[in-house]
């Protein structure tokens, strides 16, 4: 075997595996940015899953288990999507375009992407769940666990104080430990009822923290275990729901 | 193996479908020649993606579908591979099934692919696979060479999917959670990533957190190699 059929084989196989993935990856790609947008749009929903109403049989509605259709069909209807500079200026689809986001709509905007980017240049999604019982903003937010980065949707109450709701994700945080704050539902839903702004007016957030306790309205209690990860909740609620003030405070001007 | 077997139907070649020899290329993986508690290959992914049974079963299915279909291409080919090149070009092949898997997953169910994230693209790299490719396909016909590629797969997943059992049952009480067949099977009801009250077995039994993390998988297959062999009587050793 010389090299002048090796080199034939190789050319021609890479030829054939590469059109051949190529081909299937060009057909499927729409599907699966569908997928992809489901996904997060399920992950916001998440965040008020306690007001999405009930299903057929009476049971409450779970984000997770939900049809595709039906999770398209409540955002559609149910929710409104604005996408917002660091001053808290509502944008444009085409600045939002401008910004790298081909879509134009809030929902397009990639967080992991914009947390990249100088602090000021950012762009903000913010979403408005609007159910039976009032308004809900939904702001994302991201930051850093213990290996890798963390992310979540939290629900404000139209006072834009109370939390309503929460849910969390990681990209490689310990299964059992960090990964807690995704798979063990109470660790989201000690977040409800707690408030973001303290007596004075100024928004200091929910702490992590060990012993919290439950009638504390501005903390909840860290995961033991995952230290790291908590204090990351922590920091990434602070700093995240700090992006959102200005438009926060233009809301409540305006009312 | 000596019980009456079925005649098949013989297809054109003299050897047997499901010969003698073929059906041991599917059954000697399963047990005296366990790639994971024999060979002790691919214990990265075994001990990765065995918390829950529904990725597990996933992750089962992917290994088999690229360990059958890469021993049966390059063993087709395997006359025409240059010698030079051979790991280059088998490593192509399970690269490119792998991708298949990926796409196909992020296609009809982006969750569990979501929650596998770089164990799928992981396959690649388990020795499994290549292994079988190096010492089976590249010296045998297609036909021998796929079923070897079903059985190692099966007896990996056989593996994977024993350890996920006990893992997920004491670590979150549960079984298939994720899937649309979760249950739950023991501890308090409405706990634990699962909101159905009834079956609460074991209403004082709680999670074990060791059992969620892969330092218990670690354990579990220990286990199991020691219970193996000391009950299977080819593996122990006669020296």
């Amino acid at each position: 075997m010389n090299t002048a059929y090796v080199v034939r084989f190789v050319v021609i196989m890479t030829a054939l595996v590469a059109l051949s993935l190529a081909l299937l990856s060009q057909t499927w790609a729409e599907k699966i940015k569908e997928n992809e947008a489901i996904f997060n749009k399920r992950s916001i929903l998440s965040a008020v899953k306690e007001y999405l109403g009930n299903d057929a049989d009476g049971n409450p509605k779970d984000p997770k288990k939900l049809p595709d259709d039906e999770i398209i069909k409540i955002f559609d209807e149910q929710v409104e999507q604005i996408a917002l500079d660091m001053a808290g200026n509502r944008l444009g689809p085409e600045q939002v375009q401008a910004s790298g986001y081909p879509g134009g709509k809030a929902e397009n905007i990639d967080m992991a992407k914009e947390k990249k980017k100088d602090e000021a240049v950012r762009i903000l999604p913010l979403y408005i769940f609007n159910s039976n019982e009032g308004k809900f903003y939904i702001v994302s937010i991201r930051g850093k666990g213990l290996w890798d980065e963390i992310w979540g949707n939290i629900a404000l109450k139209s006072d834009l104080n109370t939390i309503v709701g929460a849910s969390f994700d990681h990209k490689g945080e310990t299964p059992g430990l960090g990964a807690e704050i995704k798979d063990n539902p109470k660790f989201p839903a000690s977040f409800i009822g707690k408030e973001i702004y303290n007596t004075d007016g100024r928004l200091i957030s929910v702490a992590v923290k060990k012993n919290a306790g439950k009638k504390n309205p501005h903390a909840v209690d860290a995961i033991s275990g995952a230290t790291v990860t908590s204090v990351g909740v922590e920091e990434m609620m602070e700093r995240g729901i700090k992006y959102y003030e200005p438009f926060f405070n233009s809301l409540k001007g305006t009312k | 193996m000596a019980e009456n077997t079925v005649q098949e139907p013989k297809v054109k070649t003299s050897e047997p479908l499901f010969g003698k020899k073929e059906r041991k290329l599917l059954t000697d993986p399963l047990n005296d020649n366990n790639p994971i508690t024999v060979q002790v290959l691919g214990i990265c992914s075994a001990l990765a993606v065995t918390s829950l049974v529904y990725p597990s079963v996933v992750m089962a299915i992917a290994v088999v579908f690229v360990t059958a279909f890469s021993s049966l291409f390059t063993s087709l080919i395997r006359n025409a591979i240059p010698k030079q090149v051979r790991m280059i070009v088998q490593l192509v092949i399970i690269a490119t099934l792998v991708t298949i898997v990926e796409l196909t997953l992020k296609r009809f169910n982006y969750p569990i692919y979501k929650e596998l994230s770089v164990y799928i693209g992981l396959i690649i790299t388990n020795c499994i696979v290549m292994g079988r490719l190096e010492a089976f396909s590249m010296a045998n016909k297609p036909w021998r060479s796929f079923l070897d590629g079903i059985g190692n797969g099966l007896g990996y997943g056989a593996i994977l999917i024993m350890v996920a059992v006990i893992r997920e049952i004491f670590g979150k009480g549960s079984l298939f959670a994720g899937s649309p067949l979760e249950m739950k099977l023991i501890g308090a009801g409405a706990d634990f990533m699962i909101n159905t009250e009834t079956s609460a077995l074991f209403g004082w039994y709680s999670n074990n957190g060791l059992m969620v993390l892969p330092a218990a998988a670690m354990f579990i297959i220990g286990i199991m190699i020691w219970i193996q062999r000391s009950w299977n009587k080819k593996l122990i050793d006669i020296s």
